[in-house]
């Protein structure tokens, strides 16, 4: 028989693990108009962003021939850690101001970071909702499977806050939070993977943005309402990174997402618009 | 038959001629590549010594306890488990044998992400051996149970190739004389293959535990991410990557240190795993 070799092995070794790499933080491409050798711009946007940023980065592209607009989608802490290490970038839209912050605080983002949309929260379960989670005290009652974004991925602070704003309520307790955290059974990377894992039925409730509940997976979820006195406004900003190689493209893109196309879409995918425009 | 993990020496006897210019620049930039990045870590790291006191923190103790309790238990599956596929598959001709080498084959050019995918559909709540089990409350997704699944199935194969290639190596000889003292099957398994192949066994076993330990991306997919119970060291250094940089770089480099420990080790054992030639006593 063939023996396979030790050598063998070990190249194989390093191929898997190469390949285990590319796992991570897939760059997607999803605008192209080929009718020249285009200008490229990187746009690094929050996860939840994904289906409305595609849509966005169509409608630039055809308005902007040539151009090829390109999306880095991730949890903002991911963005904002990806783009203080360096990762070249022409603009990016946080899912938080704190996110942002970590852009700026690097000097990477200099200029103003206008808010360009808002978000809430809404607890979502599998179709057939198999732990009965009618409310949000729900998520705290023992044995109930939740499944959150990590610490510091945006939607992860806003549940918190979510939680916060509940446990000063007596009817659920003060320990509410606490109770709530127990449950937890995996911190994911970013909100979409939330969402992904409970559409699959993987765990019982999630905690996600109302416009992660998209088309393409709203077939499998059934969506659990915050009262809005303990839910949050999310606000979006978006930023040009100060070293872009693309400034005029880049607070172009900037300018398409604040105006009303790209409003429009916005609006189209569930965000709701900025708080004084 | 000789040392497999590691080339024999030159045995030309006359002083080497420099290899040429040429010869030597590519695997230059090779090394370099391979040698930059985990000094980098370990130069980031060194600037940022504050952390190293904080290293006796909560995450990255539960991590490290929990890789290696996890590595620990995949090791000893994959033992048991991995050690007859090994030698079936080297002494026995069967039908389907070709095909169950493939299926050996397949986790390690399979994307561990797509592992994690297909362990997820396999055995997640809503498949329908999920849904068994869920009848008798049990479920594996987020559970330690998941981490280890995910860890014998793409670290399974680096063990079983690595015996499998010295099971089929031990000379006739040895089943010659095994047949003439009358021993059986399960004895020349138990008290000849086995002992004769024990340094190549361990080796395989550190080849796996060293991938066991490195996996990220079927873990993340099937068993989540949580402190303590499925947060290994791995997904550590992904998660703190975007919070708190030098807890990555550090836990990072405790990584790198035990897959060099690794390392050493497995060249030692396969230092010695030469056949015996004498027959049997």
């Amino acid at each position: 028989m063939r023996a396979p070799r030790a050598e063998w092995l070990i190249c194989a070794t390093v191929v898997g693990g190469l390949a285990s790499r590319c796992a991570v933080s897939p760059i997607r491409e999803v605008a192209t108009t080929q009718d020249s050798q285009g200008d490229q711009l990187l746009v690094f946007a929050a996860s939840t962003l994904a289906d409305a940023f595609d849509e966005i980065g169509e409608s630039f592209a055809t308005q902007h021939p040539g151009v090829e607009v390109t999306f880095n989608y991730a949890g903002s802490s991911t963005l904002a850690a990806q783009i203080t290490e360096g990762s070249p970038a022409d603009v990016f839209a946080s899912a938080n101001e704190k996110q942002m912050g970590v852009a700026q605080a690097a000097g990477r983002v200099t200029g103003d970071a206008p808010i360009f949309a808002t978000n809430h929260l809404v607890v979502i379960t599998p179709i057939g909702n198999p732990a009965g989670v009618q409310t949000l005290a729900d998520l705290a009652r023992p044995g109930v499977h939740v499944l959150l974004a990590a610490p510091g991925v945006p939607v992860r602070d806003f549940a918190e806050a979510v939680f916060d704003r509940a446990a000063a309520e007596s009817s659920f307790g003060s320990d509410f939070k606490q109770r709530v955290l127990a449950n937890l059974v995996s911190e994911e990377q970013n909100v979409r993977q939330v969402t992904a894992k409970i559409a699959l039925g993987e765990a019982d409730a999630g905690v996600v943005y109302v416009t992660d509940v998209t088309s393409s997976v709203s077939g499998q979820l059934a969506v659990v309402e915050i009262p809005p006195q303990f839910n949050v406004a999310a606000h979006f900003p978006i930023g040009m990174i100060s070293d872009s190689q693309q400034p005029a493209l880049a607070r172009g893109f900037v300018d398409f997402v604040l105006g009303p196309e790209g409003q429009r879409i916005l609006a189209q995918w569930g965000f709701s618009p900025p708080p004084n425009g | 038959m000789g040392d497999r993990m590691t080339p024999p020496p030159p045995t030309r006897s006359l002083p080497a001629p420099r290899p040429a210019l040429l010869l030597v620049l590519p695997p230059l930039v090779l090394l370099l590549l391979m040698v930059i990045p985990p000094a980098a870590l370990a130069l980031r790291a060194a600037a940022a010594p504050i952390a190293a006191l904080e290293l006796l923190n909560r995450p990255l103790l539960m991590a490290v306890a929990l890789s290696l309790t996890t590595t620990a238990m995949s090791t000893v599956i994959i033992l048991i488990l991995g050690t007859p596929l090994a030698y079936i598959l080297a002494r026995y001709r069967f039908p389907l044998h070709d095909l169950v080498n493939l299926v050996v084959e397949l986790p390690v050019v399979l994307p561990p992400v797509v592992a994690g995918l297909g362990l997820l559909m396999a055995f997640g709540r809503s498949s329908p051996l999920g849904a068994l089990l869920q009848q008798f409350g049990l479920a594996l997704p987020f559970t330690t149970v998941a981490v280890v699944m995910a860890q014998v199935f793409v670290a399974a194969p680096f063990y079983v190739r690595t015996a499998q290639v010295r099971f089929a190596a031990i000379p006739n000889e040895l089943d010659e004389a095994a047949a003439m003292s009358g021993a059986g099957q399960w004895t020349f398994f138990w008290h000849v293959a086995i002992p004769v192949s024990r340094s190549a066994m361990l080796a395989g076993l550190v080849l796996s535990w060293a991938r066991a330990l490195g996996e990220f991306g079927a873990t993340l997919m099937f068993a989540g991410n949580l402190p303590g119970r499925t947060q290994t060291m791995p997904l550590l250094v992904y998660g703190a990557f975007e919070r708190d940089l030098n807890l990555a770089l550090w836990t990072g480099l405790v990584l790198v240190a035990i897959a060099l420990c690794a390392l050493a080790v497995g060249r030692l054992l396969a230092r010695g795993s030469s056949l015996p030639t004498a027959p049997l006593p």
